[in-house]
């Protein structure tokens, strides 16, 4: 489903004296439908650097990146539009949204731009917020005033309300507590039960040990580093 | 895109779209000169249905320019602009004759202005200027005439009880927005925007954004909008172009021009940005 091979990534710093800075060389993975792997790495090592060019936000140097088929490493923008909205989710770390739009729209967007009637998206987006304990009267409210676990928990409803086939996922259990990090573990569980290939990062061993089919080391594809 | 389309049907005032095969806007070659300067030069890209793209650069760098080239306000001198209009089918609108682009402009096209003023009558109540687009289009009928302007104005969230005020005693932010309801009423598939949230206040933008945002999803509209303000193409748009020196110097999805720039002159805008 999700597929990495040999990828290169360069930065050139055109304002820092054109510096060259390449961050990555021969980098490749599979994740298959089902399957969860894990990226890991010391901080700096890249993990999400892969993450962004297998999202198609960071451009790809060299090599291929394929997401159900789609070329992300070569797609023109409208191609990874619509495998955005149709295949590929993301749940980043950081919640970026409108001011003022409430948050059960936000969390309903996705499915509201596949074309799903307006009751049946905030009726799913409604259990996800439910179901991460996000009380009903902060649903008319928008998330940009939220506590960073409660944004936390936004952000992962809003990439769990369609089921995606491929999913990335930085930090899903970061600024959790107990409670609601084994219900974002439950939701990860789910995705993976109905096929969904999920590449993520976490730093929480606990969680990656009991969700994680296999782990890459992202080490390996430093420039100039043996693997 | 089909299930995009699906939801135009049940839309008040709007005509059903059957889905385009394929791009809703080609444009080969556009460049424009003023005397011995460039106004802006080698301009090529395909616009899809649906699809918002954001024209980012600072002043002067042609973005404006190029709008106007695009939207049949100034004559280009080079190149090529087709359309592929709803009842023709692809059309060269650079070659097309005046009356047959005044019937573009207020059938298949929108012009959204930065200043809400050169886009209103201000003499006309908000009703009126509602209603306008409807009465170039044939319609006659004064209480349908009257109830989709009611509809339009609840849309943009100006109260349908201010529907015979006229705009001068609207704030800033109710002009744009009566200025956006005047220019969707008729069911455009193309709307051209010059920095539409530009004189607003922070809080009055986010809610014009907003807004456009799920107009744009409702009635499958596709935008060209030209803006200095990162932040908004960032919200807004799908793809971006960035200009400078009537040159396009880069382009791509959206997120991935803001997050990995690849030009010198791109690089530079997105970290100049102040962060809050």
């Amino acid at each position: 489903m999700i597929i990495a091979e040999n990828v290169a990534k360069e930065f050139t710093l055109h304002n820092q004296g054109g510096t060259v800075l390449r961050v990555m060389e021969g980098a490749s993975l599979k994740v298959a439908p089902g399957e969860c792997v894990a990226l890991t790495g010391a901080s700096g090592a890249g993990k999400s650097t892969l993450m962004r060019m297998i999202w198609g936000n960071y451009r790809t140097d060299a090599g291929h990146i394929r997401v159900a088929g789609t070329e992300v490493s070569s797609a023109e923008p409208r191609q990874i539009i619509a495998l955005r909205r149709t295949t590929l989710g993301y749940v980043s770390q950081f919640l970026r949204v409108l001011p003022r739009v409430p948050t059960l729209r936000v969390v309903a967007e996705p499915l509201l731009a596949l074309g799903t009637p307006e009751a049946e998206a905030e009726a799913r987006a409604a259990e996800l917020l439910s179901r991460l304990r996000i009380g009903e009267s902060l649903w008319g409210l928008s998330p940009t005033t939220f506590s960073g676990g409660e944004q936390q928990r936004v952000n992962i409803a809003r990439g769990f309300v369609h089921p995606y086939p491929a999913l990335l996922l930085d930090e899903p259990t970061a600024s959790l507590d107990a409670a609601n990090r084994e219900t974002v573990m439950c939701l990860i569980e789910e995705a993976k039960a109905r096929g969904g290939a999920i590449l993520g990062i976490f730093h929480d061993e606990g969680a990656r040990a009991r969700l994680c089919d296999r782990l890459v080391d992202v080490t390996g594809f430093r420039p100039g580093v043996a693997a | 895109m089909a299930m995009l389309d699906a939801t135009v049907g049940h839309m008040p005032g709007m005509v059903e779209t059957a889905p385009a095969p394929g791009p809703l806007l080609s444009v080969r070659d556009v460049g424009k000169r003023y005397g011995a300067r460039i106004g802006c030069a080698d301009v090529s890209f395909d616009l899809w249905p649906g699809e918002v793209l954001g024209i980012v650069g600072e002043s002067g760098s042609g973005k404006s320019t190029l709008l106007g080239c695009l939207s049949g306000q100034l004559v280009p001198d080079t190149g090529e602009v087709v359309f592929d209009s709803r009842d023709r089918g692809p059309v060269d609108t650079l070659r097309m004759s005046e009356r047959e682009r005044r019937h573009l402009g207020r059938t298949d096209w929108a012009f959204v202005h930065q200043n809400p003023r050169d886009g209103l009558r201000l003499g006309v109540s908000a009703g009126g200027n509602v209603g306008e687009r409807l009465m170039a289009n044939g319609a006659r009928h004064y209480g349908n005439i009257r109830a989709t302007a009611q509809d339009w104005l609840a849309r943009v969230e100006i109260d349908p009880g201010r529907i015979d005020d006229r705009p001068r005693q609207f704030s800033g932010g109710m002009q744009q927005r009566l200025q956006i309801a005047r220019n969707l009423v008729s069911g455009p598939r193309l709307a051209f925007m010059d920095e539409p949230t530009g004189g607003l206040d922070v809080s009055v933008q986010a809610r014009l954004l907003d807004l456009l945002r799920g107009l744009v999803r409702d009635i499958c509209l596709s935008v060209v909008l030209v803006t200095h303000d990162l932040a908004v193409v960032r919200l807004l748009a799908d793809r971006l172009m960035v200009m400078k020196g009537g040159h396009v110097i880069e382009s791509g999805l959206t997120d991935q021009v803001l997050d990995d720039p690849q030009h010198a002159y791109t690089q530079l805008l997105v970290s100049s940005v102040l962060q809050v």
